[in-house]
């Protein structure tokens, strides 16, 4: 039996660094590439739709309504009142992609701020801002976007709020969760032991421990947020007509279901196909983000 | 007579709440520049709280400290803001128990090390990543250069607390706390580290003061031993002394309780009952009731302090007498 000395063990990955490897990670998995290519796809549709030589998403025509899917000139029919789905699809995508994504976005950075400040400040801070966010959770979301958007009246700005305030509450939750379990670790008490400020230790070692966590969860909320959008316009809350967006064209496509079954399905096939990809691509982005496997 | 590094008299520390713990009753200990102090005791003894009452890492709500704590000629009682941070890292570091939950997994083990040091001396990240890499050759890990782009978990657990030493060097403090830095290492990975640290405090020259439960690792590192129990120090002295002629019941218990020279079937040797919960404030002597020696005046009051010569202390009725071996 030879005796290994075990300072001299091989290590098996030498210093690459973080976001290096999560990049090799998400390399080697195709399921999350595929979706993170749909989502790029249908986003830079939605950016440059004017530049794609569609046809205009506004103007009908009596003639070509509800043509099938396959006419020529309309690849994917006509709607309801003759405008061609094609282009009101890839338009619609501007619209249910940025009501979709944005509240996220702004309840990751308003809820994260609340959860980590709730998470390291304890005490009444923390009761302060967590029973808060409580009164919130007794309503289901759904019902709370609702109500929040019909109090403010329909429109763009109006959903945005409603589903930023939505979705504040359990980033906050999930945040401080974090945060605080973050805060009772050894190397935050190590932080301080070597002179590092609270700033430092929040800015530094919670920050950098917690961002990941929260980030992923957020890019969980996203499919959530895009199908709470579509509904707050089927529902005649959200967007108004006649902007093209998924959630609304699914709703006035309603009345066309016995005469064109697939030209109405397909607003939802888009949502489903794009609440899918976010769902696996943040599955993905999960696993590749967690540096201990 | 030289001046001392750390002077804490008579310091309380009681923890209010829920439930009020007096973790450290009456505390008075002195350590000299460049001398090893093992902290010895049992869990709950109060050995971790001494450290981090040092380092004024309680939490300042829910703990009351009284007494008086010098380093260096700094009281560190009354610190605060910057001169707080200073003192932490450049005048003290610590040394913890787990190294692999001590370093924060999100960054490489040079950052760091090149932060702590960035946050202390005003020099560029460059310096302060060359800093690093030197401190990690001193702890003596091997081909540094490429540990210092390692991150916590990549690193076995001897390596990490070479990692956590080399951290808590960089600054070169005046004294190192080390809180049981072994305990979670096996026993092989266990003697490198004593060795790699009493090299170090000979290199440096500094203070050390090693929290320890096992009487085996503060033999190897230290000169001097406090034997600890329900928050005070009921036995100080020499290490030499501490072995060779143990005074106080305790002492002789934790002596007795040794797996080296036990006979093979025989029932190992153990203090009977358990250390006492610390609700209130102890008003006699805390090992009484496990003492095979306790008489009523034990019990009746706190114990005198007998003091056979210089710097060593003896917190028992029986100190003077030689005893039976209980």
């Amino acid at each position: 039996m030879t005796a290994i000395d075990p300072l001299d063990m091989p290590v098996t990955e030498a210093g690459k660094g973080y976001w290096s490897g999560v990049g090799a990670r998400l390399i080697r998995d195709p399921l999350t590439l595929i979706c993170m290519s749909v989502i790029a796809l249908l986003i830079l549709s939605a950016i440059f739709a004017p530049w794609l030589g569609l046809g205009d998403p506004y103007k009908g025509s009596m003639i070509a309504r509800l043509k099938p899917i396959g006419t020529p000139g309309h690849i994917l029919g006509t709607d309801e009142q003759g405008r061609d789905m094609l282009a009101r699809l890839i338009y619609g995508g501007r619209l249910t992609l940025f009501i979709g994504l944005t509240p996220v976005v702004l309840a990751f950075f308003i809820g994260g701020t609340l959860g980590i400040v709730a998470g390291y400040a304890g005490g009444w801070v923390n009761t302060l801002i967590m029973r808060t966010v409580d009164v919130f959770f007794a309503f289901p979301s759904v019902l709370l976007a609702i109500a929040i958007s019909g109090a403010l009246g329909a429109g763009i700005v109006n959903s945005l709020v409603s589903l930023t305030i939505v979705f504040i509450p359990p980033l906050t939750r999930v945040a401080e969760a974090v945060t605080s379990g973050v805060r009772a670790l050894d190397y935050i008490d190590a932080a301080r032991a070597s002179g590092a400020s609270a700033l430092t230790v929040i800015r530094v070692h919670v920050i950098g421990n917690v961002l990941s966590p929260i980030f992923v969860y957020a890019t969980s909320l996203t499919s959530v947020c895009m199908i709470l959008a579509a509904g707050l316009s089927f529902l005649g809350i959200g967007v108004r007509p006649p902007e093209p967006e998924w959630g609304l064209m699914l709703n006035t496509l309603r009345s066309a279901i016995y005469v064109n079954p697939w030209l109405s399905a397909l607003p939802g096939l888009m949502i489903f196909i794009t609440s899918l990809c976010l769902n696996l691509l943040s599955d993905g982005v999960r696993s590749a983000m967690n540096v201990r496997d | 007579m030289t001046t001392n590094l750390v002077d804490i008299r008579n310091l309380s520390v009681r923890f209010t709440g829920a439930r009020t713990v007096h973790a450290i009753n009456d505390l008075t200990l002195t350590l000299q520049q460049g001398e090893t102090l093992a902290l010895l005791g049992e869990s709950g003894s109060g050995k971790s709280v001494t450290l981090k009452t040092l380092l004024r890492l309680l939490p300042p709500k829910r703990t009351q400290i009284d007494g008086a704590i010098e380093v260096n000629g700094t009281d560190v009682l009354t610190l605060s803001g910057r001169k707080l941070q200073a003192y932490r890292g450049e005048e003290v570091s610590m040394v913890f128990q787990e190294p692999g939950l001590a370093l924060d997994p999100v960054y490489t083990v040079g950052d760091q090390i090149a932060e702590a040091v960035m946050r202390h001396k005003r020099i560029s990240k460059v310096e302060a990543i060359s800093t690093a890499l030197d401190m990690l050759r001193r702890v003596r890990i091997p081909s540094p250069e490429r540990r210092l782009k390692n991150y916590p978990h990549e690193l076995s657990g001897g390596m990490l607390q070479r990692v956590m030493i080399a951290l808590a060097l960089a600054c070169r403090p005046r004294l190192l706390l080390a809180d049981e830095p072994t305990t979670a290492l096996d026993a092989t990975v266990q003697i490198q580290i004593l060795l790699l640290l009493r090299d170090l405090q000979k290199e440096f020259g500094m203070g050390v003061i090693f929290v320890t439960h096992d009487i085996g690792v503060a033999v190897e590192v230290s000169e001097r031993i406090a034997v600890m129990y329900a928050g005070q120090i009921v036995e100080e002295g020499t290490t030499r002394e501490i072995i060779k002629d143990p005074r106080h019941p305790y002492t002789r218990g934790l002596l007795a309780a040794n797996l080296h020279d036990a006979a093979r079937g025989a029932r190992l040797n153990a203090i009977p009952g358990a250390p006492p919960a610390l609700e209130t404030r102890p008003d006699a002597c805390s090992f009484a009731p496990r003492c095979p020696l306790a008489e009523d005046r034990c019990r009746a009051a706190l114990p005198p302090v007998h003091v056979p010569n210089a710097r060593r202390r003896v917190a028992c009725i029986h100190a003077n007498a030689p005893l039976a071996v209980g």
